[in-house]
């Protein structure tokens, strides 16, 4: 069954349509909000508010977006407001310039003297994919921000550049910088991993 | 041999391979890039480990949503709905 549908049946009091909601976006709304909040129990509330203002139906969709963008919209109207009260400052881009790899992997002329150490090892693929998928999480989830806000809402979600600009209030062009070093600084923790785990 | 005057070397073709994924380099950068990538096995490895990346944030990990979480959300809608 479909958001918009789902949404429908909520409002007209069915549990299972809202159970089902809240099993397919409460974790997105609670990682968007902590974005903006101080703490991991703020966002929480934020979360919940967000699905109290949902089945109050106290903002209207009207299909101009999608479900999701809508619903991650009230949570960050609301997570702003919190964070403001709780005089949070929103991490901004601190524009490091940092290569995305580091320096001396390269020699004098710019080509590689360390190039990339593989991730996978052919023999046992498969174990090795779900094994990178849990890397690649946690990479990201070790991001500052604002990378990993940006990394997860357009890597993990699935959002466009174009609304996560929107959803941080960034830039197109900012949401295309900051993406470029998070995912780099994910590979290279993925790299260091795997350095690790070879002899 | 010589080479172009704006051949590009692995340190500056690294930079553009995050806009080549999302298609948003011009023109004249991807050709400088396709042509190097396809010439260094390197780069070419970076460009398939940044694709691995991006496919393995993309799937889906078993939520780490807590039942209690569920719950406490649902005994509100119910809580909602007997109110109004
Ligand atoms: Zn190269």
């Amino acid at each position: 069954m479909d958001d918009t549908e789902l949404l429908a049946r909520l409002l007209g009091g069915d549990e299972q349509a809202f159970t089902e909601l809240v099993e397919r976006y409460h974790s997105t709304l609670v990682k968007i909000a902590r974005y903006y909040v101080g703490s991991s129990a703020s966002a929480q509330d934020v979360a919940q508010e967000t699905w109290i203002a949902v089945m109050r139906g106290v903002e209207h969709f009207e299909g101009r977006s999608s479900f999701k963008t809508w619903l991650l919209r009230i949570c960050v109207n609301r997570a702003r407001t919190l964070g403001v009260k709780e005089h949070r400052s929103i991490p901004v881009d601190t524009n490091e310039s940092g290569p995305s790899v580091s320096a001396h992997r390269f020699d004098q002329g710019g080509l590689w003297s360390e190039p990339p150490v593989p991730f996978t090892d052919a023999v046992d693929a498969r174990i090795d994919r779900s094994h990178l998928v849990a890397e690649v999480h946690g990479a990201i989830r070790s991001l500052g921000e604002p990378q990993r806000a940006v990394v997860t809402l357009r890597d993990v979600e699935g959002l466009t550049t174009q609304e996560v600009a929107e959803l941080l209030t960034l830039s197109e062009a900012n949401v295309r910088v900051i993406l470029h070093r998070g995912r780099a600084r994910v590979r290279s923790i993925v790299e260091e991993a795997a350095k690790g785990t070879k002899p | 041999m010589k080479l172009m005057p704006s051949a590009l070397v692995c340190r500056d073709a690294v930079e553009l391979v995050n806009d080549y994924l999302d298609h948003t380099l011009s023109r004249g950068d991807r050709r400088r890039l396709e042509k190097h990538l396809a010439r260094c096995d390197a780069c070419h490895a970076y460009l398939d480990q940044m694709r691995a990346i991006i496919a393995a944030g993309g799937t889906v990990s078993p939520d780490d949503l807590a039942p209690e979480t569920v719950e406490g959300l649902v005994q509100l809608f119910r809580r909602f709905h007997s109110d109004s």
